[in-house]
């Protein structure tokens, strides 16, 4: 009869509460299926309820969005979160340490997000590259590490436009900055001209300044034995 | 005879009810079709908008809840603010009334586009406060579904004021009051200004202030476009027109202590078309005075100012067209890339505009020397005797410049105290103002916004109080002075 199957069917997600949700699910519908008809099961289903839709979608979600922040405390290597976060106990005993160096490449961070770099008051060096919510907004509030930054990398954001790159003068210390490759910088020869100055004690790594201009037309060289010399 | 027409319209729909699916690909839309009789049907009945007998398009509504002068970034920020804030989507009617679409003599557009936080009152600084923050999230507030994102071309340089010996005692109680609100504001003595920025020379500046967040330039048409385009969504009415005329009716109260007064409300507004004599009155329940360097005419059409000189009746808004000059122009050897808007202590400003060492700025004049505002030509003498003398002497490299161009533009002057009116006039109850703000309307603009709407809405200032900003201080002589203007 039709009610006990489909009364099976909605049930099973309970009985198998101790499996991992989509997979436990699927295996209680169709016990004996092989792995091409669990999959196509697996869609069918995700097509007809909302909350397989949700469960799938959460757990791929959590794959993609992995924060890739790495952090480097004084006189030791890089840390990186592994999948399921740091481990409590070794930033526990690194508390009283400062943190010198912060690598948030590929980052989500936006501007209420660098509150949390910001606050750390002895940052060597700092790189954004392809942070994708990185605006001018956000480069105006890095003047807070000016006593310490020493190298800034800002290349690859697909916001950031020589408006904001001229908040950077506060950064007097900054000795390496990396300009390389923003989409929204009107002129990057000219940028890197005027970012140079702004900076003088900064190695700025950006676009070749001559890029952008062009080659002169050339100037025809007098032929001399046959043109004719005006009197 | 309707439903003749009905059926008239109806017929060759009916007879092919099946054509789409039988001729298989047909475009025949339907559901379409009968959403379209439908609301031709709703426009022939009392209410709607079908005219028979000429074609009325161009006119604005007949009725309109409320009824905004002036097209500006003002006018149209206190009616997106309407559009958000009101309780039911749609449950407000809105127009705009602007006389020039092409904004030619606009404020808004002629601004040199500048946002600060350095002012000498506290609300002020909120002020600028919540709108930095309105145009930092400016692609969440204005979003419109399929249209791209909003560029402001924001310069985040932040400004510098220059404080001469006699300003720097006020200049200190300002910043400390404008940290308190929690604006990022530093001051500098004469010697890190020399370190910070050596192509300024620093004889005559005893303290100077440098916003260091929240503060620069943005691009003011992209702006107004932006709320334009967003108010165009949410399905505000805009019309091309002039307001000639308030029918208005009065009524005589008594207040609480025995005094009479005489209580104006507006019930129609005049629109009149532009070269023709053409008007359409618009029933409306609220008027908005946001109409810029103009808003002192329309206060007067409106019936304020005309009683007794030292009566509230006799009190007009003080808020008259003032004319600015901005030039532009190209120093090779000037400010680099790091310049903010620097403004000297006998009020020359400059900013630097691009990437290519042009410079934008000008001076406000003293009081005697003010240009006739009937036209927006240029002087460039003033240049050369007012603004270039002064730039020099503090830019040494301003010395050899050449000027590329200019152009003028009209402040909405309050002359009572520089800062703005916000709120409904004591007397004619239904009409708020939102104007006269002397030079920094602008920036101020998307705060001023929800300001007035809260008031038309609530009745009250829910989030920033604009008590001080009453048309009421104009009868009571209570100056709220903002001293900081540029």
């Amino acid at each position: 009869m039709a009610a006990p199957r489909a009364f099976l069917r909605l049930v099973a997600p309970v009985w198998n509460r101790g499996t991992c949700g989509v997979r436990g699910l699927s295996k209680a519908v169709d016990p004996e299926g092989s792995q091409r008809k669990g999959r196509t099961l697996l869609q069918f289903l995700t097509d007809r309820f909302y909350d397989v839709e949700a469960v799938r979608e959460y757990l791929l979600r959590k794959q993609v969005l992995k924060v890739q922040k790495k952090n480097r405390f004084r006189d030791r290597e890089w840390m990186r979160a592994n999948e399921r976060g740091l481990s409590s106990l070794e930033f526990r005993k690194l508390q009283e340490v400062p943190v010198e160096a912060v690598d948030a490449s590929g980052c989500a961070i936006n501007y209420q997000g660098l509150d949390n770099l910001l606050a750390l008051k002895e940052l060597q060096s700092l790189s954004l590259r392809r942070c994708p919510h990185v605006d001018d907004w956000c480069l105006s509030r890095l003047y807070q590490l000016a006593d310490s930054l020493q190298e800034l990398s800002l290349a690859g954001c697909p916001r950031i436009s020589e408006r904001g790159l001229a908040c950077l003068h506060h950064l007097q210390n900054l000795r390496r900055l990396d300009i390389s490759d923003l989409p929204a910088v009107s002129n990057p020869g000219l940028t890197q001209i005027l970012v140079e100055e702004m900076l003088p004690h900064c190695e700025v790594l950006g676009a070749d300044w001559a890029q952008g201009l062009k080659v002169g037309p050339e100037k025809q060289s007098r032929d001399a034995a046959g043109s004719p010399i005006p009197a | 005879m309707l439903r003749r027409a009905l059926r008239l319209r109806l017929g060759p729909c009916l007879s092919g009810r099946g054509l789409g699916t039988y001729r298989g690909g047909s475009t025949l839309d339907w559901n379409g079709k009968v959403s379209e009789i439908k609301k031709k049907i709703q426009s022939i009945f009392p209410g709607g908008a079908w005219s028979p007998l000429y074609d009325t398009s161009h006119l604005p509504p007949e009725r309109s809840d409320v009824v905004i002068v002036g097209g500006g970034v003002l006018g149209l920020s206190v009616a997106y603010w309407l559009k958000r804030l009101e309780k039911q989507r749609g449950a407000i009617r809105v127009l705009v009334v602007e006389r020039d679409h092409t904004y030619s003599r606009a404020s808004t557009v002629l601004s040199v586009g500048g946002i600060r936080q350095q002012f000498s009152l506290p609300e002020n600084v909120q002020l600028s406060l919540f709108s930095a923050e309105f145009l930092r999230n400016i692609n969440e507030y204005l979003a419109v579904v399929d249209d791209p994102p909003l560029d402001l071309q924001f310069n985040p340089s932040g400004y510098l004021l220059l404080a001469s010996e006699e300003g720097a005692a006020i200049m200190e109680r300002n910043v400390k009051m404008q940290r308190q609100e929690g604006a990022k504001v530093c001051l500098m003595s004469p010697e890190q200004l020399q370190k910070k920025f050596p192509w300024i020379n620093t004889e005559g500046v005893a303290l100077a202030s440098y916003g260091l967040e929240n503060e620069g330039w943005f691009d003011p048409w992209c702006l107004l476009q932006g709320l334009r385009r967003k108010l165009q969504s949410t399905g505000v009415l805009f019309c091309q027109g002039e307001v000639t005329r308030f029918i208005s009716s009065s009524s005589h109260m008594e207040t609480a202590s025995g005094e009479q007064v005489t209580l104006k409300r507006i019930h129609e507004v005049h629109v009149k078309m532009d070269h023709s004599q053409e008007f359409q009155p618009v029933e409306c329940a609220i008027v908005v005075n946001a109409a810029g360097a103009w808003s002192g005419q329309i206060a007067e059409l409106a019936g304020v100012g005309n009683g007794l000189p030292g009566t509230m009746q006799g009190t007009k808004l003080p808020v008259e067209p003032r004319k600015r000059y901005v030039y532009l122009w190209h120093c090779p050897k000037g400010p680099g890339l790091e310049a903010p808007l620097v403004a000297d202590p006998s009020g020359a400003y400059f900013r630097r505009e691009g990437l290519g060492n042009n410079y934008l700025g000008g001076c406000s004049p003293a009081e005697e020397e003010e240009p006739d505002p009937g036209n927006l030509e240029v002087d460039y003498d003033f240049f050369q005797e007012k603004v270039w003398p002064r730039l020099a002497q503090r830019v040494p490299a301003f010395e050899t410049l050449k000027v590329r161009s200019a152009w003028a533009g009209y402040y909405d002057y309050n002359t009572f105290d520089q800062n703005g009116v916000v709120g409904p006039h004591p007397l004619v109850v239904n009409m708020y103002f939102a104007t006269g703000f002397s030079g920094h309307g602008l920036q101020q603009a998307p705060a001023v916004g929800r300001a007035v709407a809260e008031m038309v809405l609530e009745g009250h200032f829910q989030t920033i109080n604009l008590s001080p900003f009453l048309f009421s201080r104009f009868y009571f002589g209570e100056k709220a002075q903002e001293h900081c203007i540029l």
